[in-house]
């Protein structure tokens, strides 16, 4: 097995697009503005569709965030950090809109490691994991309907400090650094609480692949 | 499950985002390399992170109205407006 990628944060395709696409708008070229939109957002809904629960919220933290960024476009010194600074944004929404929605997830706070631990059983020919059949699981362009589901709702579970990290690195490929600029946390803690919260989904999506069922 | 096994499981994502130190990960991978309930392990989370760096469907916002594309055009033409 080898690692999925090296310390240095390369960005994506898309990313480049973004960065090019706020340069431009920092520049004042608004021919960069449609794209921008389009480009950001999608993103911007998804994220705070996952925290807050509810899609009406969702879309108005999507309008807020973007309406601020554009008020406050001249702020951005850096534009290779335009998803940073946009996050940051949407996160302060978010926290505003979680703290008035009955809709919004709120599951206990942590998560302990012993908890996400797999068990093991004495199959006669020594410990097994008592986990489901991984390889069975198609590819992520495969997956629809009751899993994506399964997945999403995994997600939503999670603690807020736990969902907002897993979103932010593993949804929207922010690195590590950049998502704990934008929750205010070291890189450290960052780090741990992705760590939780990717156990956390693989446990859940582990027992509805064994039974269908939520852990 | 071994120390070894348990060292895999504090750091698996470290280990997976390359974000480990080599010594420590060549470590890991020598154990993981021999240990049938690790391999499974490092399958079954590097599967479930591929799904959650996938993108989810029939997930999107609704069609931006002309009404909330005019706030957003004119909050910007008025951050350009102010610039120095």
């Amino acid at each position: 097995m080898t690692s999925a990628r090296g310390d240095t944060k390369i960005m994506s395709n898309q990313q480049t697009v973004e960065v090019d696409l706020a340069r431009r708008l920092s520049g004042g070229d608004v021919s960069a503005f449609e794209p921008f939109v389009e480009a950001i957002r999608n993103k911007l809904f998804q994220y705070s569709f996952m925290t807050c629960g509810q899609r009406e919220d969702a879309e108005e933290v999507a309008q807020e965030t973007l309406l601020r960024a554009f008020q406050q476009f001249d702020q951005l010194r850096e534009p290779e950090h335009v998803r940073t600074w946009i996050f940051r944004i949407a996160r302060n929404f978010c926290l505003m809109k979680r703290r008035k929605s009955v809709f919004a997830p709120n599951p206990k706070q942590e998560l302990s490691l012993d908890e996400l631990r797999p068990s093991f059983r004495d199959h006669g020919n020594g410990l097994k994991l008592e986990i489901a059949d991984w390889k069975m699981l198609p590819d992520q362009k495969a997956i629809a309907g009751e899993m994506s589901a399964a997945l999403r709702d995994a997600i939503r579970e999670l603690p807020d400090l736990y969902r907002s990290t897993l979103l932010l690195r593993d949804m929207e490929g922010l690195s590590t650094k950049e998502t704990a600029e934008v929750l205010d946390l070291t890189e450290d803690v960052v780090k741990q609480r992705l760590h939780r919260a990717r156990l956390a989904v693989r446990q859940k999506i582990d027992a509805y692949l064994m039974k269908g069922v939520p852990a | 499950m071994t120390l070894e096994c348990d060292d895999v499981f504090a750091k698996l994502s470290e280990y997976l985002d390359g974000e480990l130190p080599e010594a420590v990960c060549a470590k890991l991978q020598t154990h993981i390399e021999d240990c049938e309930p690790c391999v499974e392990f490092v399958e079954s989370l590097r599967k479930s992170i591929e799904l959650c760096k996938g993108k989810l469907p029939e997930e999107g916002p609704g069609p931006l109205t002309p009404g909330q594309k005019d706030d957003l055009l004119t909050a910007y033409r008025k951050t350009l407006e102010n610039k120095p």
